[in-house]
Order: structure tokens, then C-alpha cells, then sequence
């Protein structure tokens, strides 16, 4: 068994003057804190990746850096899906007795550190190097080509999917740390500027300075216990041109795996955390998952489902699009905001039943998935 | 490429030309070159020159982009198609095309090479 025992998580936004290492520290000592440990107790590291500091060996420089000799540690580079692909790591090696406590950190001064552009370049190399990039695609425009497929395919409108911008920013304005403190509205949405249409800016979420990190445990250190029930992944291909058809693709296919060993069905589920870089992104994922039924996702935000106090509470954070995207952090802060709904420590954003969780991440352009659920143990 | 036939110029090359592989063992197409067949291992697919016919699989018109090169031809449209031989691919086509468009492909400047360019079958 491996239980997560700690979270810490910084505002996202702009952090002037700090560096990646920074972030990482930060987060890393307020997920200590919250497990009840101290530096010495860690004896695993797992950190992402930082494309502001690239270094082949990350996980090093922060262990030297933070001031911790661990007997375990590497870095892991799985895009969007970072996050949950180092939780289903550390689980397994605290299950496997390799160590007792992991500490998973990713952090990035993405916003400033380097520019906008220099953010959309790097990202953009996740296309094909002969094939797709010298075309000038983005990472908006990988998914605009999904979006514009499953829009015609399912019969989702522009319309739909800015109902999950909208309320991904209805969630954040309830976070003090979320990047985006006001109200929008889908006609918001409409008419900001195209970025690579169908996703217009708000449909995408934004650059951003960060931090998150939590500690996986051999057992509880506190009271209530967040136990991994079970996870699994799924890699059906890097490049969005060598994607299988959107009957086919990975994240069904994870959570599939994740269901049959974990032995949770969708209707156990009371709270969802999901990755949405962009709004199709989260529209695709929810009904791939089973959240909702194809093409329905929307109908479901307009009908308060996936709302704080729905049957289905979402990112109640307010996710990639409005809390931030800092990188591999990102997709962490989903994680932070599961633990802390499950634990009665959500504050204002308090759900009333988050006793089971499913997380979901996605890499490259819906390449790789992790799917991944957790209970509530007392 | 390990063998020792002879690569065929295409437009990731410099070249006017769509090319692809074909294998000789499973009969599997892929666009990405390799020295093997991605499906069952064998060595050295066959390389083919596509007709550059094909239908639309889906479009985004991109208005943002990232390089001084490429801003200069903003905004403009990512199109990945089907071909007429079986394989997808990415490209570049006119603003106008709808998923399901049959298309025909040229080739047009962009970003100091050249790029495959789809247009609506005539």
C-alpha cells in the first residue's frame, strides 16, 4: 500500500526573481511540513523536468540543493502526465520496500524566466521534427486539429467547450493562489483572440511560475490516510499525426487498466481531477473517462455537475486554465487540491464527499496517459 | 538508412514531392521515414511517391505563432489529411477547408522551405 501523506503547493503566477530550484524548495518544504516529517525522513526523490534550467540530471541538483542524500532518485519526463506518472512510481517503489517516504516535486519559473514565446517554441517540439514542426504548428494548434476532429465527430459547438473555461474560472476565483482573479463569461470566451481556431485564448490556459510537490508514504502519518488505490498508463503515440482514431485513444484505455486494478467503478467516484490544458482537452478527457457520455461533457457543466457543490466536483482549484500551468507542477496542483478535499482541509472549496478520487493526466498531444484513484482511509 | 536503397527526395528535402514507405512483408504504409516497417520489424520499406490526393481530417487556423518567420504568415492553416494511398499527414491548406473536403495538394513557401499545400479538388 502507499498512501500520499503530504502536499504543498504555491500560488501560480508570476514569481520575479525566483528560479526553478526555488519553486521546487518551496513546495517540497510545505509538503514535508504536511506529512509531519522532516528533510532526513525523505530517502526518495522524483522531480520533473524544467525547460526554463534543463539538466540531465535534476532530481541531483535538487537533492544537493535542498540538502537531502536520498538512496532513490531520478527525474521524469512525461510531458503534461509528470505529475502522476512519478505518484504511480513512487507508489510502486514504497509498495516494492525500495523506500519509505518519496518526496514527487516539480517546479518552474516558466512565466518569467523566459519569454512567451521561448515557452511556445520549446513546447512545440513535441511535434515531429521533420514532419510536423518545420509546418509552425504550436502546442494550441495540435489540439485545435483534435478539437476541430471531435467537435465535427460529436456535434460540440466553440459554445460547449467555453462552458469549461468558464467554470474552471469560476472555481479559481475561490483559490487566493489560482493566477486568475476575475469573473468570465462564455461570450468572454467567444470573442477572445484566436490562437489557433477553434481555441481562442481563453480557451487555453496560460504560462505560469510555480511550485507543487507531495510526499508518498509507506503508511498514513496522520489521521486520515490517502491511500493510492490503483493506477495504470497508457502510450499510444507521440505525434498527432500517428494518433489512433478518437474511438481508440489512450486515456480510456488507462483508465481501464486503472479500474480493473484497483477495483473502483466510475459510479464509486465523488471527485474528479482532470487535466485541461485546453478546454477540448477536458471536454475529451471527462468523456473519455466515463464523467460523461460522449458530446455530453458540456451539458454537464451547464447543469452544475462537475461544480463545487455538484454530484461530480472538478478541479476545484481551478485547474491548468485559471489556477495556472507552471510545467510539470501544473498538473500537480490537481493532485494537492484531491488531498486536500479528501483530508477536510479545502476551506471555502470544501466538496461534501470526496472519499474517492480519480485523477487523470495526459502528455504530448493526448500521447500519454495516467489514470489514477485514490480513497480516503481512516 | 541501413540499406542500401536509394532515398527518394521529398518535400522534407527540399523537394515538389509527398513520399511514404511501404512495407514488402505486412503490406503496412507509414509517412514518417525509417529503415524498418514500424508494424512487424521488416527491413527497408519501399519508398513511394504519393499522388498528394487525399480528404481532409481536421483543420486549425493558427493566428498566434511563435517565430519571426513563421508570424510573417500568420494566420495559417494546419490541415492533417488522409491520402488517397492510406497514410495521414500534416500540411498546410487553404482557410477555407472543411473536414471531409476532397483535396489536392502543391506546394507553397513558407518560413523559408517548402511546404505541402492542399487546396479543394477542382
Amino acid at each position: 500500500m502507499s498512501f500520499i501523506t503530504g502536499v504543498g503547493l504555491t500560488a501560480f503566477g508570476k514569481h520575479e526573481g525566483s528560479s526553478s530550484l526555488d519553486l521546487m524548495s518551496k513546495a517540497a518544504e510545505l509538503a514535508i511540513a504536511d506529512a509531519g516529517l522532516k528533510r532526513a525522513e525523505i530517502d526518495g526523490i522524483l522531480c520533473g523536468y524544467s525547460t526554463v534550467a534543463p539538466h540531465i540530471m535534476l532530481a541531483t541538483v535538487f537533492a544537493e540543493h535542498f540538502g537531502i542524500r536520498p538512496v532513490y532518485a531520478h527525474a521524469v519526463q512525461v510531458g503534461g502526465a509528470t505529475g502522476l506518472a512519478m505518484t504511480m512510481l513512487a507508489h510502486h517503489l514504497v509498495e516494492a520496500g525500495v523506500v519509505r517516504h518519496v518526496l514527487v516535486v516539480g517546479g518552474e519559473n516558466r512565466l518569467t524566466g523566459q519569454s512567451r514565446d521561448a515557452s511556445i517554441l520549446a513546447l512545440a517540439q513535441v511535434g515531429h521534427p521533420d514532419y510536423e514542426v518545420p509546418l509552425g504548428p504550436t502546442i494550441p494548434a495540435y489540439y485545435g486539429l483534435v478539437a476541430s476532429r471531435y467537435m465535427h465527430q460529436y456535434g460540440v459547438t466553440q459554445e460547449d467547450l467555453a462552458e469549461f473555461a468558464v467554470l474552471m474560472r469560476r472555481h479559481a476565483l475561490m483559490h487566493p493562489g489560482a493566477q486568475f482573479h476575475e469573473a468570465i463569461t462564455v461570450a468572454d470566451v467567444m470573442t477572445s483572440k484566436p490562437v489557433a481556431l477553434p481555441l481562442k485564448l481563453l480557451d487555453c490556459c496560460p504560462v505560469s511560475d510555480g511550485g507543487a510537490a507531495f510526499v508518498v508514504s509507506r503508511e498514513p502519518t496522520g489521521e486520515i490516510g490517502v491511500r493510492v488505490r490503483g493506477c495504470a498508463q497508457a502510450h499510444t503515440h507521440q505525434h498527432v499525426t500517428a494518433a489512433p482514431a478518437l474511438s481508440e485513444l489512450g486515456a480510456e484505455i488507462a483508465v481501464a487498466r486503472a479500474k480493473a486494478n484497483s477495483g473502483i467503478a466510475i459510479s464509486d467516484v465523488r471527485y474528479a481531477a482532470v487535466y485541461d490544458s485546453f478546454t477540448i482537452t477536458l471536454a475529451m478527457l471527462l468523456e473519455d473517462l466515463g464523467l460523461a457520455a460522449r458530446g455530453e461533457a458540456a451539458s454537464r457543466v451547464r447543469s452544475g455537475h462537475f461544480s463545487r457543490d455538484g454530484a461530480m466536483p472538478l478541479n476545484t482549484h481551478g485547474g491548468l486554465l485559471s489556477y495556472g500551468h507552471c510545467g510539470v507542477g501544473g498538473a500537480m496542483a490537481h493532485l494537492v487540491e484531491t488531498h486536500l478535499q479528501m483530508t477536510g482541509r479545502a476551506g471555502n472549496r470544501q466538496v461534501r464527499d470526496a472519499s474517492v478520487a480519480l485523477l487523470h493526466g495526459d502528455g504530448g498531444v493526448l500521447s500519454s496517459h495516467v489514470s489514477m484513484f485514490l480513497e480516503r482511509v481512516r | 538508412m541501413s540499406g542500401d536503397r536509394q532515398r527518394m527526395a521529398d518535400w522534407t528535402a527540399g523537394a515538389e514531392a509527398i513520399v511514404y514507405q511501404c512495407c514488402a512483408a505486412c503490406g503496412g504504409l507509414q509517412y514518417f521515414r525509417r529503415s524498418f516497417c514500424a508494424i512487424c520489424g521488416a527491413p527497408d520499406p519501399v519508398e513511394r511517391r504519393a499522388s498528394g490526393e487525399g480528404t481532409v481530417y481536421a483543420t486549425s487556423l493558427v493566428c498566434r505563432a511563435a517565430t519571426p518567420e513563421t508570424r510573417a504568415h500568420v494566420p495559417y492553416n494546419i490541415v492533417l489529411v488522409d491520402t488517397a494511398e492510406g497514410f495521414r499527414m500534416m500540411a498546410h491548406g487553404d482557410h477555407d477547408l472543411a473536414i471531409g473536403d476532397r483535396v489536392t495538394a502543391r506546394f507553397a513557401p513558407f518560413a523559408g522551405r517548402l511546404v505541402p499545400y492542399f487546396e479543394r479538388k477542382k
